[in-house]
Parts: C-alpha cells; structure tokens; sequence
C-alpha cells in the first residue's frame, strides 16, 4: 500500500493507482474527457493535469501512479488556467449547438463549459467541417463534435475486440472513423456510443425522441439472454427511447447489440400480452390459468398414451440459470424424459 | 481498378506477405511495400491482408493517413503542380487547370487520369509571381504558362512515355 | 611512377547533387586515359568520402601526392583534365581552382570528434574505418571492460544527448541496465526531422561506422541483444550506406554471434520511417517500430523501464552514439577537455541562413555565436547587420543580434529562452521578419502535429491562425497577449516534446522583438519589408526612366504609364508579389 497526499488528505491506495483513481476515492473531483477506469489510460484530454511535488511540470493524473510520500495539488492557478484553455480550444473547433444537441444536459463538454463560466471565447478559427452521413442502421456519427479522446477507438479494441474503427489522419484532421471512411459496419454493440463524452456518438433511435431532462430511468436486467446485464431503460411520454448501462453493474456497463438496441419490440404493437391459445385453427386470446391448465392436461395425456420420451422441452437462453435449471429439473423429474436442449445451441 | 491485373496482384500481394514473415515485418512495412509496389495503397490490397494478418482493416486505414510516405489514391507517372497564389489566379490560373482536367480527362472530383500517366495537384503561391501563372511539370518550373504551351508539354510527356 | 597518390571526392548528399558522381567518373576515366588504372594500382586511388560540412563549395576533391594535400572547390568533370595533366602528372597544382583561406578558416575554429573521420574515411569501405582506429574502442571494452565500466566512462565523460533534451547519456544507459528483463533494446533515433538539420544524415552518410560502433558499445553496457535504426525514408544514400556498414561489419564478426570471440549477441535492424515528424519523439518512435499510428504516450512508464514491445529500451541519436567509440578510445577526460562546465565535448551545427559560409560545423560546446557566425561562418551576407540566429529548429528559440557573445551550450541557450537541440542553427538579418520565422516553424509544428493531445491539435493551430492575421495586417490589440497565455498553456499542457516546444519560437521572438509584432499589429506595417499584405508598392518617379519592365511583368496589370514617361502603380489593383520591383532595373520601385 501507499500513502499519498492529494490536497492536504492522507490517501492509502494499493500499488498501481493512478492519482486519478486515488483522488476518486478520496472523493477529489478531477476533470477529465479521456478517462475510463475500465480503459487503459490514454492522457489525450490533459484535463487531468495536477502537481506533484518535485516534478517540473504538471502530470496527468490519469497516467501517472501514485507512489509512497507523494504530494499532490489537484488545483493551482495554473492548472486551473491551461483546464479552461483547454475546454476553449475544444469548443473553437465545436459546433456548440447545445440547443438541439441529443446529448444536450449529459455532455461533459458542455459540463465544463458552464463549469468554467465560458460565455465566451479567447479563441476561433477554422473549424473540422464534416458533413457526410454514415448511413449505418444504429449509430448517429457527428465527427465535428469529437473531441478525440479516443475512448469509441479504445472500447472497440480493448473490450469488444474488434477494432472496427480507429484514429485517422493526424493533427488538427485526425478523425475517428471506419477503414476507408466507408458507412460503419461493425456488430452494432454500441460501446462506443456508451463511452462517448460529446453528442459525437448518439443512438439513432432515440434521435428526437426527448431532452435528457424529461427522461425517467428505470433499471431492470436486460431480457434477451441468461447473463442478465443491468439496464436502465430512458423513458420518454411512456416509450422506451433508449437503454443505457451504469459502470458499476456486474456487466460493468458493457452491452451487446441486442442489450442497447432491440429495445423496439417494448411498444411494439404486435407485442404479445396474453398467451394464445389455437382453437379451430385460430390463435385466441387465453388467460394464463387458462393456458397453464392446457398445457398440463396436453401433457398429462401424451404421456400417458404415449410414454415420456415422447415429450420434449426447448427452453431458452433469454431465461435465467434458475429458470434453465428448473426447466430442465421439471422435464426429468417431472415428466421424467432426459429431451431438454435450448435455443442457444443452435 | 486492381482487379483488372488479378494474377498479377495476387503474386505481388503474395510476396509482400512473405517479406512480412522472413523480416518480422509490421503494419508499416506491408504499407511500405504496397506503396511501392502500387504507387498507393489500394484497398483491396488492405482487405486482402487484413483477412490474412487478422489486422482490423481500420488499423490498415489509421497507419496509412497518419505517415506522410502513403498515399490513398494512385498518382500519376507525371505531376503537373499548378500555382493558385494571387498572381497566377489573376493570370488565369483557373483557365489553365480547367483546360488541363478537359485535355487528359480527369474524372470530377479526381486528380488522377485513368490510365495513372498523369496527376494535377494545386499549390499556394511558389512565389514566381513575376512569370505567372506557373506550373510545375515533375518538380521542373514553367512560366507564363498558357493551355496551348502546356498542351505541348503534355504531348511531349505522352510521347516521352 | 612511384608516388603515392591519393584522390578523395566529397560524396555525401550534397557532393552527389553538385554532380559529385560524374567528378568521380571523370578521374577514373581520365587516369585510365593517360595509363593509370586508379582502381588496381597501388600507388593512385580514388576515394568517394562523405559530408565534410563546406557543401556550398562542392563538388569539393582532395588530391594528396605523397602525403601533401591539395584541396578543389567547386569542380565540374571537364575540369578534371586539367588537374590530372597539371597537378597530378605534371606537379603542378592548379590554383584558380585551390581552396583559399576562407576555407581554411571555416575550419579552423571546428573541433572535429564526430565528423573527424567525415571526409577522410570511404563510408563503403570498412577498412578504409579500420585504418582509421576503427573498431578499436569496441575491442577495448571486450578486453578490458565490464558493462559498469563502459557507463562509468560515458557519465564520467559528460557525454548528452544530442538530440534535442540533452539528458546524460551514461545515466540513461545505467538505468535501462538497472530495470530487470532480459529482452532489452537499443534504438538509434536518426528520425532527423527539423528542417534545415543534416547532420545526422551526413554522419550516417560519411562514416556510419562510427555509429555501429556506438551502438554495439551501448549494447554492451545495457545487455541488449537486439538494435534498431529507426532512420527516415527521404535519406536513401545514408540508407543504402548504412546497409553495406551492417554486412561489412557482421562479415567482420562485430555483429552477429559471440562478436569477437566475447560471448557477446548482438545485431541490428534497419526500420524505416513514413515521414512523420513526432516519431523523433522516444515513445512515438517506439509505436512506429512497432508498426503503428506513431502517437506518444505519457512518461512515466520512461522508454528505459517499459519501451519497445513492452521491454527496457534506450534511445539515442545518431550524433551521441558517434561520440561513443572516441570516448572509449581516448577515455573520458579526454572527451571531458571540451566544453563548459555542465556541457562536454563538441556539436555539430548546421549553420544556414544569411551567413557567407553555410554548412556543416563541429564546435566545442562553449564557444560563443559570435565565433561561430564571424570565424567560422564568415559574416553576415552581403555585409547586413545581424539580427537573430534561431537554434534548435520549431523546437527552439530565437536569439537577438545583442547577446550573441554568449556561450552555445546546453544551460546558455536554455537562460535565453532556446534549445541546443539538435542542432539547426539559423542565421537571420535585418531583412528577416521575426514574425514571420514564428509563423513559419508554427506552420511546420502544427502540420506535424500527431493530433492526440488537445493543446497541441487546437493550440498551434489557433497559435498559427493568430500569427497569420497578425501576418495579414488582420491583427488585433491583444493579439501578443493572447499569444503568450496560450503559448504557456501549450506549453506547460501538451502531451509531448513536440508540444511542449512547439511555442518556443512564438515565445522568444515576442520576448525579444515585440516591437515588430507591434508594428504589423498597431500601424499595419512589416518593419523588415516580409510580409506581403503590409506592403505597399510605389515608383519613385525621379528614378523611373519608362523602360516599361514593371509594367510587363505585373500579372495583375497595376501598372500604368507611357513609354518613356514615370510610371505608376495603381493600389487598388496591387497584389503585391514584388516582381515590379524585383524587375526594376533602376531601383525606382520602393517596398514598404
């Protein structure tokens, strides 16, 4: 372990922490764009800047590891001045179009902006102009509003494991985009949106669809399969607008594409609600007493003519480990037939 | 435009792969040797070793517009570099490019003749603003320079070939 | 014929391009011409050698008859005819065409360690650096040295880095020695990037031996098995060259297996860079090795502790690793005997821009810039006052006219607010705009830019933006204050060296020539007569004789007037490119 000093606190971490962590646990606000503690650290943002005693310079706290002794000033004069050049060079090369901005009121840009009072502007000048629309079915890219923090690039390889984008270009033109700027065509897990700081990487369906202000968010676990990822649905005039993930779930914030996006079928209106039941040919309404004691008896008399191997169960992997277990207890218990697969297999 | 030489380039490819394997080549050194190959880098030819290498493609494309040394579209045999500053502007520098992308039928929004014997790049001022308008025809400078004089030069170029 | 004779070509870069190969033809053809077979007979040879810095006065040929030198500036292959039939047959040396004193004295102030055997030595020919102690430092430190002992020597000596940050050599090999791991690496950085800096490419052109030998001697002294030269695509000739050096010296078994009988691995591997500018810096060279995007990464981890692949790794510059084998050789208070205090030994310069002797120069480090500009660069061109020298490339900063008797060393240069560098060292008179130098190394920084970190993407490019309009005449009140803060915040913000410096030369131009600044800001107006929107052209009627030049060489049609009669410039119409005036043979064009 190592004790530290961040503002005049005594800080104990396990080696390996950056400062950055440290101040977090120390409930020391730093800020950053560029940081995710489920990423390898990047330094890009350099809004992390702190002083370590002895060192000439300030350092990113995100980058640099907190060692035994060490004293740290999260905030000076300085730093505080080269924070606010920053988010000032960042918004002279920005659309600041907060007004019809998606990520209007969940955007860190824009936080630091009001943060550091930025009415107005020291600086201006050409500005990225990228008007080209990626035509993909999922993702809403608006590269004039990347900051480059590189966090869509990293989560893509880092934890996805696919690289389907990365930097390109280099200095005021580096861009984040697909091979050849051609339309992305990847899975779809949109980790990249989840990890975007700015209205760069938005979710095509919510577009439109409601402020961040008006949203209530709902957590449940996401239905599609036994992992059981935590969600929070974004509802907006009762319709599910979009589905994020909160880091410190067990599925650490990571989605799939079907967790994110195929949320549509929730106000769909082919939407089942009640079971169905086949009578002359046509499917009918039931109640689930109804349609429970159906089943049962069905079963009941198959396995009565027919023996229980005539029987078998396909359970599915949207169901949890408990249910999948007692699934397959109640075919060889109950029914007493080993016929028991799902559809995963498949 | 690559698959027209088919057999060529997969031999080419082929090498390339196993310069990358004898010399523990990198990303890097498969785009070097593309580049010189090619004169550029050809898609197909990223796709191609991005599925053998098992390299995202993306990696291919953020190596190859980083470094100066790669260029994405195939450039002609000859550059012909017209000045746009202010004084080859006023001369006419536009007349003189207009009629350059006519004569060798440069495809809108390209810069490069089809059969890759010439490329028509734009420049600021050169600063020979007393013989303009300028062009430079393969790093030699032309002035006073007029549609019929450089259509001459290009003709010389193309018999020169 | 019984003398010896011996012809040596300068063939470096610069020799080739003065026509340094047909010079060379020449005299083979000629020699064979009057019976002697230059290649075969014992006593007559020619040579090619690399870069002996005077490149302005290429192509320049060494002719020693028994051990008396005589050296030709500026020859052409039909003028060798003459020097084979006069002075190498006939004995008499040709003088109209003899170096004079000038050429003397551009060397007489140099202290040559790594260009000493630039010029002298065939760079293709190992045994030509064999004959010249080559190798021999690398057979001492088998013999007699331990790793300890190699590193004790270098730091004793003082030796720095020449690349640019001048850290100690001797304490960055210790620590890569000291950090555990038995894959380690070393890495020559000749990614010489800063424009108007060759030196680097002229020592790897004229004896690439010599760094070889550094670097298997670093090796050593770290327990690296493996090397790298990462060294730029634009540098064929010094490609090429230090690709024979590797063969010849892994024929002569100093690299390969067990080098000399030691027990000692070690080889070395060519990687060429793509052309990019911040691959100079350590970490963002070690991605582009590995084959990537060559961004930097934040230090610590430090290259020495987690480099290439992950493994301890030092990186030196060509210029430092070429110091090596002379150390060892003559040991280290023999190195320690030059220069100041707290910067030993030599740097090389490449001295450009308005002096009459521009080229390659060695110097002791603590010789002051007035010898290098007077003794060595024999003045200002043209005799015109001195106004700056700039050093240390976009990286560095500019020096005025009025500290120029101070020491050029690591510390001095640091105080005024510039950097040794690696070595770019241009020299500006009155007829240069400071302004305008900023705004032309901002122009070069921003555009190398890797575009990671956001100070250095947005900054140097909002720096260059406000630059340009004060370039303009668009500038506003504010605009050098404005310049400064955000200059700081780059600074002290970005994530690399190439940030971190990129404001260098806005920085020191505004600290010693504000006044310029404020003239183009506050009165419109370019003192030193650059920039061309700040310009107003105008015919001195007394002086115009009506020759009518201006008038046919304007390419806006500004001018008007009738033959014989003044002419006229009509402003309106002006796009101020100068050719009236550079035209004018009657000096009746006034800029300004």
């Amino acid at each position: 372990m190592n004790t530290l000093m961040i503002d005049g606190k005594y800080i104990e971490v396990p080696e390996g922490t950056t400062i950055l962590e440290a101040a977090r646990r120390a409930g020391i606000y730093i800020p950053t764009l560029c940081d995710d503690p489920r990423l390898e650290p990047y330094g890009a943002c350099r809004l992390c800047l702190v002083q370590v005693k002895g060192m000439p310079r300030p350092v990113t706290s995100c980058t640099t590891p907190a060692t035994d002794g060490m004293e740290v000033q999260t905030s000076n004069e300085q730093i505080e001045r080269i924070r606010k050049t920053i988010v000032e060079l960042l918004l002279s090369d920005h659309p600041n179009d907060c007004m019809v901005c998606e990520k209007a009121g969940d955007c860190t840009l824009q936080e630091l902006a009001y943060f550091y009072n930025l009415r107005e502007n020291r600086f201006w000048g050409e500005r990225r102009q990228y008007t080209r629309k990626d035509a993909n079915p999922f993702i809403e890219r608006d590269m004039e509003k990347c900051v480059l923090c590189g966090k869509c690039v990293r989560v893509c390889e880092e934890v996805q494991g696919v690289a389907a984008i990365d930097i390109a270009y280099r200095g005021f033109q580096a861009k984040v985009c697909p091979p050849f700027e051609r339309d992305l065509d990847c899975e779809f897990c949109g980790q990249c949106v989840s990890v975007c700081p700015t209205g760069a990487l938005i979710g095509k369906q919510s577009l439109g669809k409601g402020r961040q202000k008006d949203i209530k968010r709902v957590d449940t676990v996401c239905p599609y399969c036994g992992c059981g990822c935590n969600i929070t649905l974004h509802v907006s005039r009762n319709e599910v607008i979009r589905v994020t993930s909160e880091p410190d779930t067990l599925n650490e914030g990571w989605l799939c594409v079907k967790g994110r996006f195929g949320f549509r079928f929730v106000n769909s209106p082919d939407r089942l609600k009640t079971p169905l039941i086949r009578r002359n040919g046509r499917f009918e309404e039931a109640t689930w007493t109804e349609a429970l004691g159906y089943i049962a008896s069905n079963l009941k008399r198959i396995k009565k003519q027919y023996g229980a191997d005539a029987i078998a169960g396909l359970s599915s992997a949207r169901c949890t480990n408990e249910e999948n277990y007692l699934f397959q207890k109640f075919m060889r218990a109950v029914i007493g037939t080993n016929n028991v697969d799902h559809c995963a297999r498949y | 435009m690559i698959l027209k030489k088919g057999v060529v380039l997969q031999e080419s490819l082929e090498r390339i792969l196993e310069d990358y394997h004898r010399s523990d080549g990198n990303l890097i050194s498969i785009l070097q040797n593309l580049e010189e190959e090619f004169g550029y880098i050809p898609q197909d030819a990223v796709y191609w070793f991005a599925e053998r290498l098992d390299i995202p493609p993306a990696k291919f494309f953020g190596v190859a517009t980083f470094y100066a040394q790669f260029h994405l579209k195939p450039r002609g045999k000859n550059i012909i570099t017209a000045c746009c500053g202010t004084a080859c502007h006023v001369k006419g520098a536009e007349r003189i490019i207009n009629s350059l992308t006519r004569e060798l039928q440069i495809p809108s929004g390209e810069d490069t003749t089809e059969d890759r014997e010439f490329t028509v790049e734009k420049v600021n001022c050169v600063g020979a603003c007393s013989i303009a308008p300028v062009v430079i025809i393969n790093k030699e400078v032309h002035g006073k320079m007029t549609p019929e004089k450089l259509m001459k030069e290009i003709k010389n170029l193309r018999r020169g070939r | 014929m019984g003398r010896e004779v011996e012809i040596k070509i300068c063939m470096g870069t610069g020799g080739l391009a003065a026509g340094g190969r047909a010079v060379m033809n020449a005299f083979a053809e000629g020699l064979k011409a009057e019976g002697i077979d230059a290649k075969v007979s014992e006593n007559c040879s020619i040579h090619q050698v690399g870069c002996r810095g005077f490149c302005a006065r290429d192509v320049l040929v060494d002719v020693i008859i028994d051990g008396k030198r005589t050296t030709y500036q500026y020859i052409k292959p039909e003028m060798v005819e003459q020097i084979i039939k006069n002075h190498i047959i006939g004995g008499e040396v040709v003088q109209d065409w003899t170096v004079k004193e000038d050429y003397q004295a551009f060397h007489d102030k140099q202290v040559k360690v790594v260009l000493a055997d630039c010029g002298e030595v065939d760079p293709e020919d190992i045994d030509s650096y064999i004959s010249r102690r080559g190798y021999e430092a690398l057979q001492k430190v088998f013999r007699e040295m331990t790793p300890e002992k190699v590193i004790n020597t270098i730091e004793a000596s003082g030796l720095r880095g020449r690349g640019g940050a001048g850290f100690p050599t001797g304490v960055k090999w210790d620590f890569a020695r000291r950090n555990p791991g038995d894959v380690k690496y070393i890495i020559c950085n000749a990614d010489e990037g800063d424009p108007g800096a060759f030196m680097d490419r002229s020592v790897i052109e004229g004896n690439p031996h010599s760094v070889i030998e550094g670097m298997i001697i670093g090796a050593y002294a770290i327990g690296a098995h493996h090397g790298y030269v990462y060294i730029r695509a634009e540098y064929p000739l010094a490609v090429e060259r230090l690709k024979i050096a590797l063969e010849q010296a892994r024929q002569r078994g100093f690299l390969g297996r067990d080098i000399l009988g030691s027990g000692f691995d070690f080889d070395i591997k060519i990687k060429l860079g793509a052309g990019a500018f911040v691959c100079g810096e350590e970490t963002a060279l070690i991605a582009s090795i590995e084959g990537k995007r060559g961004m930097p990464r934040p230090k610590p981890p430090f290259p020495a502790q987690k480099g290439l692949w992950g493994k301890p790794t030092v990186i030196n510059n060509v210029e430092t690793l070429a110091n090596v084998p002379a150390i060892i050789r003559n040991g280290a208070l023999w190195f320690a005997k030059f220069g100041t205090e707290k910067s030993k030994g030599t740097k090389v310069f490449a001295l450009t821009g308005k002096v009459n002797n521009t080229g390659l120069i060695e110097v002791p480090m603590g010789i002051s810039l007035r010898e290098i500009i007077y003794d060595i660069g024999g003045g200002i061109e043209g005799g015109r006052k001195l106004k700056a020298v700039q050093t240390g490339g976009p990286s560095g900063g500019c020096i005025p006219a009025e500290y120029i008797d101070i020491s050029v060393d690591y510390e001095s240069l640091a105080r005024m607010g510039s950097i040794v560098g690696s070595g770019g060292m241009v020299v500006m008179d009155e007829t240069d705009c400071m302004v305008n130098i900023a705004k032309y190394f901002l122009e070069f920084t921003q555009a190398e830019s890797c575009g990671k970190c956001v100070p250095c993407r947005i900054g140097t490019k909002r720096l260059l933006e406000i630059l340009s309009r004060i370039t303009d005449g668009r500038g506003r009140p504010g605009d050098i204050d404005l310049l400064v803060t955000l200059s700081e915040d780059v600074k002290a913000g970005s994530l690399c060296g190439l940030g971190q410096t990129a404001p260098n030369p806005v920085l020191s131009t505004i600290k010693y020539f504000r006044d310029e600044y404020e003239a183009h800001i506050h009165e419109k107006r370019c003192p030193a007569g650059v920039c061309k929107n700040l310009l107003t052209y105008t015919i001195i009627e007394e002086f115009c004789k009506g020759c009518t030049m201006c008038a046919r060489v304007c390419p806006a049609g500004a001018i008007v007037g009738e033959k014989k009669q003044p002419h006229h410039i009509v402003q309106e119409i002006c796009i101020k490119c100068g050719a009236c005036f550079e035209t004018c043979k009657f000096k009746a064009i006034k800029k300004g």
